[in-house]
């Protein structure tokens, strides 16, 4: 039996996957959110900056679109600062570091069949799952 | 200019996909994270869906000498599994799973994540701006550029 949620993730994939297929056909370019921002904010993508900024306005805006028109979701995010902080620097960082992040090595890498791709999406899924064993049920903090 | 036009566009089928999918809410990514809890398997379903179009995407591109609007494609991978690969998608993945929440969603989510959304992204935008400064510290200088480019 398929849930709903499943349902609208499949759609939500596809849609995810639709924006990963405009960008590689018609830019040229490889959709990482990681990529995107980081070029912005570390100064290598200053060559590319409306292309980057045009990204970002369209991934901010159409979500603010839909919450007016349809749903406004609950995010449950973390209300802790120092969680909010450390995981923020840790996201940033090690996206960069390792050059992609959920949709840049996890959609584009694994849809290629890079290795580099595949092997850093079992990383951080690893990690993730870690994270959450320790954070959640060992410390309790989220 | 057309590839502004359709880096929005890109942009926001990306970020229709992140709000459909709900995977701009926090506990649905913990949840999938969670073996010891309440797992949730809606993450593997949108990642199906973003992958079949995209693969499919990869063949045509594999074709093709240049992009529709004549810019370069991306080159073929490299196969290299460095360790800057590896640690930082340790970091990462340990990010992730303690909010929930990686660069796309945190930008697809900033107009109703409240101030905890922007103090996320703010802490997220810091992290990059540090990598490469600091990968430089540690790393063979002939390799960060290729680390961290």
């Amino acid at each position: 039996m398929l849930e709903q949620d499943w349902i609208f993730g499949f759609g939500g994939g596809l849609l995810i996957g639709a924006g990963g297929v405009v960008y590689l056909l018609f830019n040229g370019r490889i959709l990482g959110a990681s990529g995107v921002l980081g070029g912005l904010v570390d100064g290598t993508g200053w060559d590319t900056i409306r292309e980057r900024l045009s990204f970002i306005a369209g991934l901010i805006a159409v979500p603010f679109v839909l919450t007016l028109l349809w749903v406004r979701p609950d995010t449950h995010i973390s209300s802790n600062i120092w969680v909010l902080i450390g995981a923020g620097l840790m996201v940033g960082y090690g996206a960069r570091m390792a050059n992609g992040c959920t949709s840049g090595h996890g959609v584009c890498g694994i849809s290629r069949l890079s290795v580099r791709g595949i092997a850093a999406t079992l990383a951080y899924l690893f990690a993730g799952g870690v994270a959450v064993l320790v954070f959640k049920h060992v410390l309790g903090v989220i | 200019m057309k590839r502004n036009f359709y880096a929005l566009l890109a942009g926001g089928l990306f970020g229709a996909g992140l709000f459909t999918s709900g995977m701009t809410d926090t506990t649905k990514v913990q949840n999938w994270l969670d073996l010891f809890g309440d797992w949730d398997p809606t993450l593997a379903f949108v990642l199906t869906g973003a992958i079949l179009p995209m693969a499919v995407a990869w063949r045509i591109a594999a074709r093709r000498t240049a992009s529709l609007l004549g810019t370069a494609l991306p080159a073929t991978p490299s196969s290299t599994l460095s360790p800057a690969l590896i640690i930082g998608s340790f970091i990462f993945g340990a990010g992730w799973g303690l909010a929930g929440l990686c660069p796309g969603p945190s930008l697809a989510a900033v107009s109703y994540n409240g101030i905890e959304g922007l103090i996320f992204i703010a802490a997220m935008s810091a992290g990059m701006f540090l990598a490469p400064r600091l990968g430089k510290l540690f790393a063979n200088p002939q390799n960060s550029a290729k680390n961290f480019g």
